[in-house]
């Protein structure tokens, strides 16, 4: 790995000054960022760490539903989000291992747009708006295909906020060795509508199931979408499982989460 | 270089790093305490496992100065005031919880992470818990039944696999 100058801001302000400077990149739990810079796919001059800043932290309540720090590791999601949205929850307690959980944060998995990773889907389902230091951006303009974001260059997300659904829940069928999801669904039930996002599958990253979001807001069980069938042209296939397989797990896993749904 | 200072199994201790010195490194080349194993530096194998404020983490995929200030638990750490095993290290050793040993301090330290959560954990949350904890030799299933008697169960009334 090549070497870097750390820094570790106490705040928001000074996290902003630091990543503004040529060369910076932000660091949350590393998770996934450590192994990418062992394998010197990145190599930024200046890291700078988001976990020491208290008001990127925690899980609560607030104006547009349940607000999430973006440095709040998967672990204590899991554990605070459990009253408020338990599919949300459900999800950040089946990311990985626990000492993945321990480690690896909202802010972090959001910002990567992994096309197996798990947030993404919950952030898109939700219809969450991402928070950074000048802006708020609605999960629909957020997510740009497969590792892309509208994230800026220096740009960092500082919490993302959920709407709370009457129902929802997610559907990840794991890729045994890695962990994250050979293909998963979060379906959310609001009532104005239902909203189905998939993560996984497509090689361009999450996606909303929009056929799908029609036939079960007027209709939300599993029946309603026996009749409608997932084009396999844009799904990933690598050995894990080939397109059409994706394609055909898309709709029997929305199944299972409209059925689970609570 | 810079001088960086934690708490490591009760001492405080520093020694020097850079800003891509990994725990792991810190802990094993700085400090000189070994039994902190690296198996795949990819965070896939948990054999690095370590506590860092009581929270089970791959100390391969932590950069050192990250953790600065923080309370740091090591295998080291895991036996008793007399150097005698804890009890974690002991049920490893009566039921037969490892053969080579290389996975080993990264399993006990998640097993003590598991326990200090969960203190009498069932067959199924063990095995979901140790998902991140792989181990080429033993099958689980020894080390399954270790947990169970660790929290005080009886790991005899275990099915056979
Ligand atoms: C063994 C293993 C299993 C895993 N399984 C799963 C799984 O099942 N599902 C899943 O979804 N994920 C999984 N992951 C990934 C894990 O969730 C990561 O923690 C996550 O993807 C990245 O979060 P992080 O906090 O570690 O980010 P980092 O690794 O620190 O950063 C990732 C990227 O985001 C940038 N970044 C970090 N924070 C911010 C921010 N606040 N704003 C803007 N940019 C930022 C960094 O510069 C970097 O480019 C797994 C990882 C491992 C090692
Ligand atoms: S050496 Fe850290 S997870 Fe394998
Ligand atoms: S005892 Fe050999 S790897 Fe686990």
């Amino acid at each position: 790995m090549h070497n870097f100058d750390f820094v570790k801001p106490s705040s928001i302000a000074d996290a902003v000054a630091a990543l503004s400077s040529e060369g910076a990149q932000a660091l949350s739990g590393g998770q996934t960022l450590l192994p990418t810079m062992k394998q010197r796919l990145a190599a930024p001059d200046v890291l700078v760490s988001l976990t020491g800043i208290a008001e990127m932290q925690g899980v609560c309540t607030g104006e547009g539903g349940l607000h999430i720090g973006a440095a709040t590791p998967h672990a204590v999601v899991a554990r605070d989000a459990a009253a408020h949205y338990p599919a949300l929850a459900a999800l950040a307690g089946g990311i990985g291992d626990p000492a993945v959980r321990n480690r690896g944060t909202i802010g972090g998995s959001v910002a990567n747009n992994d096309p197996a990773a798990c947030y993404p889907a919950a952030v898109l389902a939700s219809g969450a708006t991402v928070v950074t230091p000048h802006r708020r951006i609605a999960a629909d303009d957020y997510f740009q295909g497969m590792f892309s974001t509208a994230l800026d260059e220096g740009e960092f997300i500082t919490q993302v906020i959920f709407p709370i659904p009457h129902k929802a829940a997610y559907v990840k069928f794991n890729q045994p060795a890695s962990r994250f999801a050979l293909t998963a669904v979060f379906v959310a039930q609001f009532s104005d509508g239902v909203r189905v996002a998939v993560t996984g599958a497509s090689n361009n990253g999450v996606f909303r199931w929009t056929e799908a979001e029609a036939a079960l807001s007027s209709d939300f069980s599993a029946k309603a979408i026996s009749d409608l069938t997932v084009a396999a042209d844009d799904m990933i296939s690598d050995l894990h499982g080939s397109a059409a397989y994706r394609a055909h797990l898309v709709k029997v896993l929305t199944g299972r989460a409209v059925t689970a749904a609570r | 270089m810079t001088k960086v200072t934690m708490t490591v199994n009760g001492k405080s201790v520093s020694a020097e790093a850079e800003g891509r010195t990994l725990l792991v490194q810190y802990l094993r080349e700085g400090l000189g305490l070994t039994g902190t194993h690296v198996g795949c530096d990819t965070s896939q194998c948990g054999a690095c496992v370590v506590h860092v404020d009581g929270k089970a983490v791959k100390s391969c995929t932590v950069f050192a100065m990250d953790v600065a200030g923080s309370e740091v638990c090591t295998i080291e750490g895991m036996a008793n005031a007399d150097g005698s095993l804890g009890v974690v290290q002991q049920a490893f050793q009566d039921h037969h919880g490892l053969q080579c040993g290389f996975c080993t301090p990264g399993m006990v330290m998640s097993s003590a992470a598991l326990l200090a959560e969960n203190p009498r954990p069932s067959e199924s949350e063990i095995r979901h818990y140790l998902e991140g904890n792989i181990c080429r030799c033993t099958g689980y299933h020894n080390i399954v039944k270790a947990v169970l008697a660790a929290s005080g169960q009886d790991a005899g009334a275990m099915a056979a696999e």
